[in-house]
């Protein structure tokens, strides 16, 4: 795995580098998005260290979920939006010219807010990412991965004798995890998340969360949540969005007992948002 | 209080007379449709038997039946679908999937316009382009005028269909790596075939229902067809010549020969049904 060289010192505001171990996964560096002429996201920089989870907080619209649809380069499929700065994973610039969005997208996987099952078979589902990415060269193989990655998404005792029917006859807690079983077939090194959670009910919500604990021993994972409570309960750091504007990074600990900055104090403890 | 029993019972009242109003409505259309349907099985039943199915026209008096025309609505329908549907399924999506500025609008303009374009015009168009050239009618001509109907309306029901497919399976597929040729090939296309085969159904059934645009192109024949490069019958123009002749014995075969056409396609839409049942 290339190492970052000469990467830029952690540069965040006010806020001292997060306190955890681990070299950079993702870099970023003085990101301005624009969809037309409006600016979302304003010179964000950020680190974000390898197999940890960091959480991204902030009111509806500051602008975590662009964010995170940067570094996927999701954004790229809707019309009239532009990126300035720099995105790097291990190093390598992911906006350079030349990039094959297709390989970075199969080595940052993303999981939706609303789930989003393909309308074919459980079994399809999962075996997607590994068929168009020709990944598996038998059968038998293949339904090794699509078993693993539905272990690894704890959804396999409960669909293994109904692999052939429809995902769509799912509950929505276990689409949901069919969606994170299928972005882990193809082993991604990143796992965005976008309020995975959110349209789900508690019991679903902690199986979700217990899920993205045992994840992060293998997978870098970025979740973005409007819940305070999940990003304290799940993540190891966390991030403050407010208006498009990094506020604050730091441990997950310290940003929900001690803030560095007022804002992160203010919207932690209700005070707006 | 009272006012409040009151303001319930305009409501309650007004419910019941919207229900009303609708369902009756509802009756009128549907019986008027129904009322068509029962007539020509009427009308037509008596004059239907095999030899009828399999005949080919005769002089009055003689019997003769409609096999070759059904043969040849066939053959029409088969060469038109061949042609119409994949070209028709290929600009919805485009319309969808690719082109969404300014060319993509003025494409969409042009299809809406060819949809209202009156049949009768596509059949002297195919008339000057095709027939003419080749010097004489052909079931190709006759083929490639349905084919021109069919288009505009299979491409705008598929891009309709298209766009009611989720944005969210799009980015899905996307976020696996997946290339756009293969999120359209391989989900959105598939998520919306049952409504892409509904709007060819549709299009089959109204094309098999054209007369028009086949008087200049097909033609019409009394004997079964040997070659698509030669005058065809079909169902709707037997029964025009049938239903125009002074004949009652005519008259008679020409409403079970419109019997015959309202089975068929009651048929292809049994069959496509069947075919693109919703499997997920």
């Amino acid at each position: 795995m290339p190492v970052q060289t000469a990467a830029p010192k952690i540069e965040v505001r006010a806020s001292a580098p997060a306190p955890v171990p681990g070299k950079a996964k993702v870099s970023v560096r003085e990101l301005n998005f624009f969809y037309g002429r409006v600016q979302a996201l304003h010179d964000i920089s950020l680190d974000i260290p390898e197999r940890i989870v960091m959480a991204f907080i902030g009111p509806s619209g500051c602008g975590k979920s662009t964010f995170l649809r940067t570094l996927n380069r999701m954004n790229d499929v809707i019309p009239g939006t532009r990126v300035g700065g720099q995105v790097s994973i291990d190093g390598h610039d992911i906006y350079a010219p030349g990039t094959d969005v297709v390989e970075l997208r199969r080595r940052v996987g993303m999981v939706f807010q609303k789930s989003n099952p393909f309308p074919k078979s459980i079994f399809d589902n999962v075996a997607y990412g590994l068929r168009i990415n020709k990944i598996t060269s038998s059968s038998s193989e293949l339904a090794d991965r699509v078993e693993q990655a539905l272990k690894d998404a704890a959804l396999w005792n409960e669909v293994k004798d109904r692999l052939k029917s429809s995902a769509l006859s799912l509950s929505g807690g276990q689409q949901q995890r069919l969606c994170i079983a299928r972005a882990l077939a193809i082993r991604p090194e990143v796992l965005l998340m976008d309020e995975p959670a959110s349209a789900l009910d508690p019991i679903a919500t902690s199986k979700i969360e217990e899920l993205i604990f045992e994840l992060k021993a293998q997978y870098t994972i970025v979740i973005v949540t409007h819940n305070m409570q999940q990003a304290a309960r799940v993540s190891d750091t966390t991030a403050f969005f407010l208006l498009g504007k990094l506020i604050e990074v730091n441990s997950t600990e310290k940003m929900f007992t001690a803030p560095n900055e007022k804002l992160t104090e203010d919207y932690i403890t209700g005070r707006f948002g | 209080m009272a006012k409040n029993v009151d303001y319930d019972y305009i409501r309650r009242a007004n419910s019941a007379f919207m229900t009303t109003l609708t369902g009756l409505c509802t009756l009128i259309a549907v019986g008027a449709l129904a009322v068509i349907l029962f007539y020509i099985a009427w009308q037509g039943i008596g004059s239907l038997n095999f030899r009828f199915l399999v005949d080919t026209p005769r002089p009055v008096g003689e019997g003769g039946g409609i096999g070759n025309a059904i043969v040849g609505s066939l053959v029409l329908l088969l060469i038109s679908s061949a042609f119409g549907l994949p070209l028709g399924i290929c600009v919805g999506v485009y319309l969808s999937e690719i082109g969404r500025g300014r060319f993509g609008g003025a494409v969409r303009f042009i299809v809406d316009t060819l949809t209202g374009i009156p049949s009768i015009v596509t059949g002297v168009f195919v008339y000057a382009i095709l027939v003419l050239p080749m010097k004489h009618f052909s079931a190709l001509a006759g083929g490639a005028a349905l084919a021109l109907i069919m288009i505009p309306i299979v491409a705008r029901t598929t891009e309709e269909m298209l766009k009611l497919v989720p944005h969210s399976l799009r980015e899905g597929a996307l976020a696996l790596g997946a290339p756009q040729w293969r999120v359209t090939l391989g989900v959105v296309i598939p998520a919306a075939a049952p409504g892409i085969a509904t709007g060819a159904m549709l299009a089959i059934a109204r094309v098999s229902g054209e007369t028009a645009p086949l008087l200049f192109t097909a033609f019409g024949s009394r004997f079964f067809p040997s070659s698509l490069n030669e005058p065809i019958a079909s169902l709707t123009v037997q029964i025009y010549n049938y239903a125009i002749s002074p004949y009652d014995e005519w008259h008679a075969q020409a409403w079970a020969a419109t019997l015959v056409l309202m089975t068929l396609v009651l048929g292809i839409n049994i069959i496509v049904r069947f075919l693109t049942r919703k499997k997920f």
